[in-house]
């Protein structure tokens, strides 16, 4: 199993000497770029070439901090202690939920869903707070999709819809959406039309060469206008100028724009998914492009953000069959959103133990889910100290992962991407630890296979 | 130092490649090979499994089936609903839990497999950009040995390289690709109409002569050239066709086309039922079988082999790397609908199903499937597949292998179907039954010759120990569905109907002889288009666990 999250590990830089690291990936969002070149001196990287302003950061700001390896009830501890009461936690808990992921390589997120398993416990991942809806929207009318070199190839009409890639995204408009001469569109730029539909005039929107501003909260009604202009039915401007904020003559303009283009393409955000309607939105933007497949090829794909949340909807669904908020309490796999997400059994004050990896609920979820997640032993892997691991009674600094560490993410288009590790950590990888883990947990329950 | 024996002894024995046609045989295991038995007499196994009136043969090979990857893993997260109506899969102390319906999560697809006594399984339609993702999946698809196919009809650079007519190019490009893969086969899915249906609405092409734009090539140039390369490179699989129009009334010209262009090269026809339908352009109240014409070419062809994609009743899911079918079929099913088109390589289409005995066309599809495997004449060119899930799960082997054991049985079926189906094909008049040694063929010994694989599919000195055991029965569907004993690689992981044991089992894949050369015109071209870097699309061997190189052959 470690194999593969070495394999790509090269020889550390020797003291003083610089040391390079070609086309290696940056994990910070979404877009996992896989073409920076890390100069390595002395353990630090001190160039991350092609990097954003995120990405540099991620690179260069990156230390690893003075923090003992494992800390139980908030005092050091031996790593061999913190395995032992940790697997002690999970397999003594009667609701144990495991939840995070979304920023481990695939191969430490399988052994989380094997733990999971073993313990018949619950396994939840990051999307079920961000793209969930999205998730959900998709298991209601599917998707028309494709990877990003084809909308770098064929993309003449480009939109984004409650997505700001200009700040959570920075390279998707150079690296994928707008900049790139793809073969089909030899002259980059100025071959493609750029449309941002917002409620509010991002960063991202000075891009544009159309910005419809919407009203707040009426994306659904947007789409259906959209929807429905595209079969040729007659709207009421008026009714539609109410509904969404905007003259029924720009929507029609934008329709007839999108009929005409050869390969259009929406890139949609939290922006969509999270606002009322939530997944009643995702689900009208992917039929809105389903539609538009009966007069050209259009195809749609969520800007997700952490670096390997597509990895953890991926690893989740190939190994339960579903893609997160999974239950093993009857021993198989169950699927409930809602009912087995971890914002939803920590505020119903359903799990008794855990474990968190990367994420950090005590800083995000909502005050009834962090009181109630004070209240239980759990376990927390972070690469830092947050108010998560503060409150853990067994807390794990791991390496991190595509600095310190190898393995595989997905992109944000299901492609699969290896990692290559620049640095040294004291610190074990997040698949070490799960993976001592899941030994204990195995034999305390008496598992062979 | 002594060596450790297993012994399966007194079991009656199929083993075709070998000749052994149901006689009364012990088998000496060494360290998971089948080994000649010790000279010695006074040798005695560490262990000895009684087979003595059991019946027994090599593990089952699925040589066409759809089980990891990108589009497999689209479609179970695109189907709760299909899940939560399946057999859910409850962990024990050996195994992991998981989740059936059309499409097992991995877990569950291993232990299916093992359980039902077949040990190799490969999958049909990677795109080599998620070769990588597929590899992860094999790792946790336990206890089979597996590999799979690559996605290359509509690949820009084979375009290309036969635009330009560079054959020498398109075949250092083919080892290149399945080298950096680690994949096992070349596979032609639509060759040209994905492309097609990447740059138009509902594009495609109509036949073998209608040029892809902006390459300016055919069909039928992509067909014959990728067999040509997978010939001189000595592959140990020929190509592997997705013919195209697949599932068009009138198809089976197309088809025969296809096969025509293969002379002179070993060629595979891949779930060959959805690819031999009579009747007028598009239109289904023609809709007839044209097997018996195709079955003639193929039963005169020897370069030919096929499997046949047998449909049954029931609700699955449409899986496919042809985009333009994916529309198509969402069309007609109505429901949820995924595409998702891979930069420079392929296309993928997944929409539920579900197949209607009532349904003329449906019923004609079962028909049609059956009258494959029995207007073959040679067993060993013919398959069983259900190109799982498309035509079926497959856990209904052993259903097809009584429908061909027993003409009873499937008469009795044919009765429930639409009645024009007696009309439109030739099934009610086929009186062939097939024998124990011909299903032996059909699911192991043929497979594994097609695949050229020496070491599977038999059961003489120096093969794979992948042995299944067989409590004879009248019903071949009891038979078959639950094997008394399976071993792979020596090892017992099922008996009495249950997993005792489980291992990973071995990816099996090919490592060509090519002209290294050419890499640096794959890599100027490869750097331009990708959206990923050219040091970060081959898969490393750390993605292999446990790992088989397959030889080339010696001549195709
Ligand atoms: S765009 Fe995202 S992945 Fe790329 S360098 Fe910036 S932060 Fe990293
Ligand atoms: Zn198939």
């Amino acid at each position: 199993m470690s194999a593969s999250a070495t394999a790509l590990a090269e020889a550390p830089a020797t003291e003083g000497s610089l040391k390079v690291i070609q086309d290696a990936t940056c994990t910070f969002c979404g877009c996992v770029c896989d073409d920076i070149d890390l100069t390595v001196k002395d353990n630090h990287i001190i160039e991350a070439k092609r990097a954003c302003v995120l990405g540099k950061a991620w690179f260069l700001n990156h230390k690893t901090e003075d923090r003992p390896s494992c800390l139980i009830d908030g005092q050091p501890a031996s790593l061999e202690a913190g395995y032992d009461r940790a697997a002690r936690i999970l397999v003594e808990g009667k609701y144990p939920i495991i939840y995070g992921l979304s920023d481990s390589p695939c191969e430490a997120q399988r052994v989380a869903v094997s733990i999971a398993d073993w313990i018949n416990g619950t396994i939840d991942t990051t999307t079920s707070v961000c793209h969930g809806p999205s998730g959900m929207a998709f298991q209601g009318v599917g998707e028309v999709t494709c990877s990003l070199g084809e909308v770098i190839n064929r993309g003449d009409m480009i939109m984004f819809w409650g997505s700001n890639p200009a700040e959570s995204h920075p390279r998707h408009f150079t690296k994928y959406s707008l900049m790139p001469k793809g073969m089909f569109l030899p002259n980059g730029r100025k071959d493609r039309t750029c449309v941002i539909v917002d409620v509010r005039k991002t960063k991202s929107a000075k891009a544009a060469d159309i910005f419809v501003q919407i009203k707040p909260r009426a994306d659904f009604e947007g789409l259906w206008a959209l929807r429905a202009l595209s079969k040729g039915i007659d709207l009421d401007p008026v009714q539609v100028k109410r509904d969404t904020g905007v003259e029924l003559a720009v929507w029609q303009d934008l329709m007839h724009r999108m009929k005409a283009c050869k390969f259009g393409v929406i890139f949609f955000g939290m922006g969509l998914t999270m606002t009322r309607g939530k997944h009643a939105n995702s689900e009208a933007l992917l039929a809105l492009t389903r539609d538009m497949n009966a007069y050209t090829r259009f195809v749609a794909k969520p800007n997700r953000g952490h670096g390997n949340v597509t990895g953890a909807d991926n690893v989740v669904a190939w190994r339960t069959g579903y893609p997160f908020g999974v239950n093993h309490s009857r021993g198989y796999p169950r699927f409930n959103p809602g009912e087995y997400t971890t914002s939803d059994t920590l505020a119903n004050g359903e799990a008794d133990s855990g474990m968190t990896i990367a994420c950090d609920p005590m800083a995000n979820f909502s005050e009834p889910a962090r009181r109630h997640l004070a209240s239980i032993p759990y376990i927390a892997l972070d690469t830092k100290e947050t108010p998560t691991t503060r409150a853990a009674a067994v807390a794990f600094t791991v390496a991190t992962y595509g600095i310190h560490t190898g393995g595989t993410v997905y992109r944000m288009d299901d492609v699969p991407i290896p990692l290559r590790p620049s640095c040294e950590s004291p610190n074990p990888s997040d698949l070490e630890v799960l993976t001592q883990i899941e030994r204990r947990v195995k034999a305390l329950i008496g598992i062979t296979g | 130092m002594t060596i450790e024996y297993t012994k399966i002894s007194g079991g009656t024995v199929y083993d075709p490649a070998n000749g052994i046609d149901g006689l009364v045989r012990d088998l000496w295991i060494v360290d998971g090979r089948i080994v000649e038995p010790p000279t010695d007499p006074t040798v005695t196994p560490t262990k000895t499994i009684d087979a003595s009136g059991l019946v027994v043969m090599p593990g089952g090979i699925d040589m066409h089936c759809h089980i990891a990857g990108p589009k497999v893993n689209v479609a179970r997260k695109m189907r709760p609903e299909d899940k939560r109506k399946g057999e859910q899969i409850h962990r024990t102390n050996v195994t992991h839990s998981g989740t059936m319906g059309s499409v097992p999560s991995t877990f569950a697809t291993g232990y299916k497999y093992i359980g039902m006594g077949y040990t190799t399984a490969f999958d049909a339609a990677i795109p080599p950009l998620g070769a990588r993702h597929a590899h992860e999946e094999f790792e946790d698809t336990p206890c089979i040995d597996k590999g799979f196919y690559v996605l290359m009809g509509n690949n820009h650079y084979v375009m290309q390289s036969l635009q330009r007519n560079e054959p020498e190019r398109l075949k250092a490009f083919i080892g290149w690709l399945l080298a950096s893969t680690k994949g096992f086969a070349p596979k032609l899915v639509n060759p040209g109409g994905v492309e097609v249906w990447k740059s138009h609405q509902a594009g495609n092409v109509s036949g073998l002569h209608q040029k892809v734009d902006h390459f300016e090539v055919t069909p039928l140039q992509i067909i014959q050239g990728v067999a040509r390369a997978a010939d001189e490179l000595k592959l140990p699989h020929a190509v592997h066709i997705h013919c195209n129009n697949l599932g068009m009334p009138g198809n089976w010209t197309t088809t025969l086309e296809t096969m025509k262009a293969l002379e002179g090269h070993r060629g595979h026809i891949t779930h060959a039922q959805f690819h031999s339908y009579g009747g007028g352009d598009a239109d289904e109240n023609t809709f007839n079988s044209k097997v018996a014409p195709l079955a003639e070419y193929v039963n005169s062809h020897p370069n030919l082999t096929i499997d046949v994609g047998q449909v049954l009743f029931g609700e699955t899911t449409s899986m496919t790397g042809d985009g333009p079918l994916g529309y198509y079929l969402s069309k007609v099913y109505g429901g949820k609908w995924f595409s998702g088109d891979t930069e420079m390589e392929s296309g993928c289409g997944i929409t539920p199903i579900k197949y209607k005995n009532k349904s003329l066309v449906h019923a004609l599809q079962w028909a049609i499937g059956l009258e494959w495997y029995l207007l073959v004449e040679d067993p060993w060119r013919v398959v069983m597949s259900t190109d799982h899930p498309n035509g079926g799960s497959f856990l209904a082997y052993p259903q097809i292998i009584r429908m061909l054991m027993d003409r009873t049985y499937r008469q009795d079926i044919l009765k429930t179907c639409h009645p024009l189906v007696r009309e439109r094909s030739q099934l009610g008049d086929l009186n062939r039954e097939y024998s124990l040694n011909e299903i032996a063929i059909i699911t192991r010994a043929g497979p594994a010759r097609i695949l050229g694989l020496k070491h599977k599919g038999h059961l003489g000195p120096g093969a794979d120990a992948d042995i299944t055991i067989y409590t004879p029965h009248e019903n071949k569907e009891i038979m078959f569905e639950l094997p008394r004993t399976v071993i792979k690689s020596g090892r017992v992981l099922v008996d009495q109907g249950e997993i005792r044991e489980v291992l990973t089992g071995k990816t099996l894949h090919v490592d060509p002889n090519y002209d290294r050369d050419m890499e640096q015109g794959i890599q100027d071209w490869f750097e331009k288009y990708y959206s990923i870097r050219w040091r970060n699309y081959p898969v490393d061997l750390s993605y292999l666990h446990e790992s088989e190189i397959v030889p080339m052959i010696t001549s195709p």
